[in-house]
């Protein structure tokens, strides 16, 4: 039996490094990565606590809807890169910078 | 016994292709490391019992996700990618210092704080700890269920954001007919 701590380590470990890539990394697709890294840190969050909830799932059900929307949201911030890169010829997410005031 | 060493074995994958994800200077190796990261920590999950969601994160994220991230990748990086040869590596990444900083902080918060609570002997832990031997019979039977049960209107509303998301995709995907 492994106990729940372990899974909350590793899910901690993992969320940092999806912190990590967001802020250095100097290309859109690798901060969507990041981003995908830290969902993926919760949602193992999740699931090792819906472990202990054997009758309802609910940890389970939340996962999956977890795992539903990260898809979506990641469709539209796809295509979001793809117009930006459309528009400005680069992904950098420093060089969008035509909103500033 | 054996169950724990599987278990640390995916474990350490995971993170130490996580860490090869983040750090790594060469963005097609960070893509195709995250294959192998999503691959463990689907492999955690099943040690969570929670079989259905592994293989759920199996088809959507490594059949779905990521080689959308593939296509995208390669659509859009021909530019991208021979300005990047040409950059220094420190240019690739920036605010190292602060960055590392502010991830070691959180990362100590974290584990601080996990480590303070102690799971065992929360009471519905204990309380659902019996059930859990006894409970033989796959749980995807229980999760279909409570989705057509208990969770039927959020399970609508989610397709009727996917078909927003399919929709609104392709709407801004498409090329502006006045630029043609």
């Amino acid at each position: 039996m492994i106990s729940l701590q372990h899974f909350l380590f590793i899910a901690a470990v993992l969320f940092c490094l999806g912190i990590y890539a967001v802020i250095t990394r100097k290309n859109a697709i690798q901060v969507l990565i990041g981003i995908e890294l830290m969902i993926n840190a919760s949602i193992l969050n999740l699931v090792a606590f819906a472990k202990y909830d054997v009758i309802n799932n609910n940890g389970q059900l939340f996962a999956l809807f977890v795992i539903v929307l990260a898809a979506a949201s990641v469709a539209v911030g796809l295509v979001i890169i793809l117009n930006f890169f459309k528009r400005v010829k680069t992904i950098d997410p420093n060089k969008a910078n035509s909103l500033r005031g | 016994m054996v169950e724990q060493i599987v278990f640390y074995v995916f474990a350490a994958i995971a993170i130490l292709s996580g860490v090869y994800v983040v750090a790594s200077q060469n963005l097609v190796r960070s893509v195709f490391m995250f294959f192998v990261t999503l691959l463990s920590v689907a492999g955690l999950y099943v040690f969570a019992l929670a079989d259905f969601v592994a293989l759920t994160q199996i088809v959507i994220y490594v059949g779905g996700v990521l080689v959308m991230l593939l296509f995208v990748f390669m659509l859009s990086s021909k530019d991208s990618l021979d300005n990047i040869v040409n950059l220094k590596k420190e240019a690739l990444s920036a605010n190292r210092i602060p960055a590392t900083i502010i991830t070691i902080a959180l990362l100590v918060i974290l584990i601080y704080a996990i480590l303070l609570v102690d799971f065992e002997q929360l009471d519905w832990i204990k309380s659902n700890k019996l059930l859990i031997d006894k409970a033989q019979t796959s749980n995807v039977h229980n999760i279909g269920v409570n989705i057509m049960g208990r969770f039927l209107l959020p399970f609508e509303l989610i397709s009727i954001l996917l078909m927003m998301t399919l929709v609104s995709a392709a709407h801004l995907a498409r090329k502006e007919p006045n630029n043609d």
